[in-house]
């Protein structure tokens, strides 16, 4: 019985690739592409501010909308933001990727890695809530900032108008501290690769032809490393863009994307704006993929 | 190319304080999870400790939202867990043992929900259940987290099968075993590292996920949806820190040893593959 299914299937490997493929296929489709094409579409849907329903009509006033002064203005900060935050990152991640990638032995090259990938998978919330105590005002980094003497530093950062705040806890400086955290191992783990593919003759031929090992790092080793570099920008760009966790738990009341579009579709119910807000992103996004892959990134991923 | 990197030299001491710096940036936050649920301190976050005490443990041991948030989680995570394995292990095998049309296409998309930000998942998802009238469920959750753990799954899987050699699968065939009887010995055995190391990955991803399930849960209430709630309005703040320590220790374990089936395995697996 078993032998015939066996023989069955094995005439027919088509059947066998449908078979396999169809699960696994019309869940991404129908469920994943399915809604975000629904999605799209209430994009071009509007909300009557009277009634508060939905009109399933198709019209371009919610697009017009996102580009309100108010609404770009939140796309602009969120990117200024997704700047800073990866370029922070880039800095961080650079000498832990070079130790591991060149200098560190096996042995302890295998923990390295270990100890940049558990953070990466583990729990994102509970390490956000982490720097809500750290950052506190009666937290931890006050007392170590205070042990220091530097209060007056910190009160004159704070005072600084569109990146202050009433502690750090509450500020644009304390949502960048903790971005630059929560992102940084997508960005030591490219960078990381892309170090360990160049051989080291290369470097062996640099220094034999008279380069001093920091030359040889400027001119060889980081134009090589540069599309990890840019690998490791895809996700702390992306995922600073869409991300509102960090915003509502540390930012004032200044909105970032992600923030605004929950806020839309939640307390407003304006799914049609929320939705073209969302676009705002993956517009972003695509554009900063198709410059990444000029750059050379997808093959460092 | 990996072995030969490796330079002997020594580094800098710059350069080694600056990578162990980064070090311990990484898990210094981890570390303060842990100090704070010993404080007695109930209304601040006040550094140094004003003492110590182990009575969070027991007061988190009697909040019933705590344990059935937990127990809700538990379960979305085994159920996402199981579907991503039979998914992902499909379509991996779909993409391994055939040439099709559009084959970088599926993986192109499987990839997808992992790449784009997390909240275009989950307010998608959210207005289809919407313009549906699908009732929020413990399946809407389970649809949601099934979306992205079954690349990991699927990343995994597909690693492992390129390395294993398609002549095994031959003999077994030559000599007389049929489909099911060479899948059982000889393919199963080649892969189940492979489908451990990516069914605990995303077993820990979907236990702690938050961002598409404020989406997809409704008025259910998860761990990390738990716990949330208590970060923007924070009212039981030794027992969120018990709370977060929990799922700290659940995630850690299957990451740790997913972690080192691969590193064994010579692999590196996972998202950034």
């Amino acid at each position: 019985m078993l032998q015939r299914f066996s023989t069955y299937f094995y005439l027919r490997p088509k059947l066998v690739l449908w078979l396999m493929l169809g699960p696994p296929m019309l869940y991404m489709l129908v469920v994943y592409l399915g809604s975000l094409f629904n999605l799209l579409v209430f994009s071009f849907y509007y909300l009557e501010q009277f009634t508060g329903q939905i009109v399933q009509e198709f019209t371009l006033q919610t697009y017009a909308r996102v580009l309100e002064p108010a609404n770009l203005e939140i796309l602009s900060r969120t990117t200024v933001m997704a700047i800073a935050v990866t370029v922070a990152d880039a800095i961080i991640a650079f000498p832990l990727a070079y130790y591991t990638a060149r200098f560190a032995s096996p042995k302890l090259k295998t923990w390295l890695i270990i100890g940049v990938t558990i953070p990466l998978w583990s729990s994102y919330l509970v390490r956000v809530y982490a720097w809500k105590l750290i950052l506190a005002k009666e937290g931890i980094l006050s007392w170590f900032i205070n042990l220091l003497g530097l209060n007056g530093l910190l009160d004159w950062l704070l005072s600084i108008p569109s990146i202050g705040g009433s502690s750090l806890a509450l500020s644009p400086i304390g949502m960048f501290i903790v971005f630059a955290y929560i992102w940084l191992p997508y960005m030591i783990l490219p960078i990381q690769t892309a170090l360990e593919r160049v051989p080291h003759s290369l470097v062996e031929a640099s220094s034999d032809l008279g380069a001093k090992p920091l030359q040889t790092f400027r001119t060889v080793l980081l134009p090589l490393a540069f599309p990890g570099v840019v690998a490791g920008s895809i996700f702390t760009f992306s995922l600073t863009l869409g991300d509102f966790i960090i915003p509502l738990s540390l930012g004032n009341s200044k909105f970032f994307v992600g923030q605004a579009v929950y806020s839309y579709q939640g307390t407003a119910g304006d799914i049609p704006l929320a939705a073209a807000m969302t676009m705002g992103p993956v517009v972003i996004m695509i554009i900063y993929l198709l410059i990444a892959r000029r750059l050379g990134a997808f093959d460092a991923l | 190319m990996r072995s030969n990197s490796y330079s002997g030299q020594s580094a800098s001491l710059g350069l080694k304080v600056a990578a162990y710096a980064a070090l311990i940036f990484l898990h210094f936050p981890i570390f303060i999870i842990f100090l704070y649920t010993l404080t007695p301190d109930e209304t601040t976050y006040t550094f140094p400790l004003p003492g110590i005490t182990f009575k969070w443990f027991g007061a988190a041991l009697e909040r019933p939202d705590l344990w059935r948030a937990l127990t809700l989680s538990l379960q979305v995570a085994a159920v996402a867990t199981v579907s991503a394995l039979i998914l992902g292990t499909l379509a991996a095998a779909a993409v391994y043992r055939s040439n099709f049309f559009g084959r970088e296409a599926i993986s192109f998309l499987l990839v997808l929900p992992i790449a784009l930000p997390g909240i275009v998942t989950g307010i998608a998802l959210r207005t289809a259940i919407g313009s549906f009238d699908i009732p929020f469920s413990f399946w809407t959750i389970v649809i949601g987290h099934a979306t992205f753990c079954v690349v990991v799954v699927y990343n995994n899987v597909l690693a492992r099968f390129r390395r294993m050699q398609g002549s095994l699968i031959e003999a077994s065939m030559d000599l007389g075993a049929n489909s099911f009887q060479t899948f059982w010995h000889v393919v199963f055995p080649n892969i189940a590292t492979a489908l451990l190391a990516g069914g605990m990955l995303a077993f820990a991803l979907s236990f702690d996920e938050v961002i598409v399930t404020t989406f997809t849960a409704g008025q259910q209430t998860t761990l990390p949806i738990w716990i949330f709630s208590q970060l923007s309005r924070p009212r039981d703040r030794p027992v969120t820190n018990v709370a977060a320590m929990i799922v700290m220790l659940i995630t850690f374990l299957p990451i740790f040893f997913a972690q080192r089936l691969s590193a064994s395995t010579s692999d590196t697996e996972g998202k950034t593959e």
